[in-house]
């Protein structure tokens, strides 16, 4: 920047501020529902002041200089919350752009050389469209953040540990069987056999794709840390074609015992506990 | 001969890019109508070779092709990445032999889910092994 724009900008600042609060109350895709405009405001004076206060920079092409990164601190700090409270990359990207109009209009207001303003436009326009790129990096960034949080939920509340009877846990697990996720699954686990003293821990695993030599490991290390509990860890759901993969792999799966279903599992707990599943013998009264 | 009919790279860097690999592959495999059992094996033989990439390698890529010969169609899948290498590859290729202390039976393993089984490696360079699954194999 010129020594004179740079003044002028600096002068300009409220100027500024109100055609770039002007051109964001303008835009149809405002999300009053999501920002109040005090704090729009406040947010767009804040990026003036470190963005103006920035612009002697000679380092118009480097925004990777230590002088830039109170802006894109600034900068980014909007983007990132800006993903948390999920606005559009479009509505994001807005921010940014209006403020670029902004700046281009009190330029074509206060130089009247035509070349004069040319050269400082171009400089203006690509400051702005790095910080644009910033822009969406770090929005990015956010909803990286957003869906690796979601994950996480996910893996917690998708092993549920069911009380199917007194004494007899079910746990089905849906999807892969990582390291993360059987580190839940067994500490859940593991949990619930202390709480309700049960003697009887099914795995089902019907829900799972593949089985390869990883979740085998982390199934026996299941069942292993079951037994280390004074319970017996049963595993069922193995598909025929599950049940082939794992042989040819060359897993041994002999110390365990499985089931094809859930319920022949059932009926093999309620074997082992002495319990009987009778169908009742009709009554008088039943309603028919 | 095998011809290449179709070509897609998918690059491995983080746990996530792990199931969206075996999504793929599962997609490709039942677009050629690749029946479930070989489906299941060529999964199975797809999540061991890329649970090898992450794990020793940290990460790499895998070109996803469907191929045919003559006949048949196939799934060829490539994984190559530039991690420490295999220095012996005879031992690596043991039931039980793993110096990641897990079952050793990846790479054994996938060699027999698969029609076709390649692996090269070069220490301080990287490694790539190539499986195909042939659809009725
Ligand atoms: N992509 C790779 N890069 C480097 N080393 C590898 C790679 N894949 C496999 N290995 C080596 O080969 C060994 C055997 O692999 P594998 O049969 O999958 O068994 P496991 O993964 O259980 O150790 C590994 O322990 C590792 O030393
Ligand atoms: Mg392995």
């Amino acid at each position: 920047m010129s020594l004179n724009t740079n003044q002028l900008l600096k002068k300009q600042k409220k100027t500024i501020l109100e055609l770039w609060m002007k051109n964001q109350l303008a835009d149809e895709g405002l999300r009053e529902d999501l920002i109040s405009n005090d704090e729009l405001r406040s947010q767009s004076e804040e990026l003036i002041e470190a963005l103006v206060g920035n612009l002697s920079s000679q380092n118009v092409n480097d925004l990777n200089s230590d002088e830039w990164s109170p802006v894109i601190e600034i900068l980014g700090g909007i983007a990132i919350t800006r993903a948390r409270q999920g606005f559009s990359p479009r509505e994001t990207g807005n921010f940014v752009f209006s403020l670029k109009e902004a700046l281009l209009e009190v330029l074509k207001r206060e130089i009247t050389d035509p070349q004069e303003l040319f050269k400082e436009v171009l400089k203006i326009s690509r400051i702005l469209d790095n910080l644009t790129v910033v822009t969406f990096e770090t929005f990015i960034k956010g909803r990286e953040e957003v869906i690796l949080r979601q994950t996480d939920e996910i893996a917690e509340i998708s092993t549920p540990v069911i009380r199917v009877w007194d004494g007899i846990l079910a746990l089905p697990i849906i999807g892969t069987l990582d390291s993360a996720r059987t580190q839940i699954v067994m500490e859940n686990l593991l949990q619930e056999i202390v709480d309700t003293g049960s003697s009887i821990a099914i795995l089902d695993i019907s829900g799972v794709p593949a089985v390869d030599s990883l979740v085998a490991q982390h199934l026996i290390k299941t069942v292993s840390a079951t037994r280390l509990m004074g319970a017996e860890c049963i595993i069922s759901g193995i598909r025929p074609e599950i049940a082939q993969t794992v042989v040819h792999l060359g897993i041994d799966l002999s110390n365990i015992i499985t089931k094809s279903t859930l319920a022949s599992a059932l009926a093999y707990a309620f074997r082992v506990m002495r319990l009987e599943v009778k169908k009742a013998a009709a009554t008088t009264n039943t309603i028919r | 001969m095998i011809l290449s009919l179709s070509k897609d790279t998918v690059t491995v860097a983080q746990e996530q890019d792990v199931v969206f690999l075996k999504n793929r592959v599962k997609e490709v495999a039942v677009r050629i109508k690749m029946g479930l059992v070989n489906q299941t094996r060529l999964i199975t033989a797809a999540s061991e070779l890329v649970r090898n990439m992450m794990r020793y390698a940290n990460g790499g890529k895998c070109l996803i092709e469907v191929v045919s010969s003559g006949r048949n169609n196939g799934v060829r899948l490539t994984f190559s990445d530039s991690g420490p290498g295999i220095p012996d590859i005879t031992a690596a290729m043991r039931d039980g032999f793993s110096t990641g202390k897990s079952l050793g039976l990846g790479l054994p393993g996938t060699k027999r889910l698969v029609n076709e089984f390649d692996i090269k490696s070069k220490v301080g360079e990287g490694t790539i092994v190539t499986i195909i699954k042939w659809a009725n194999g």
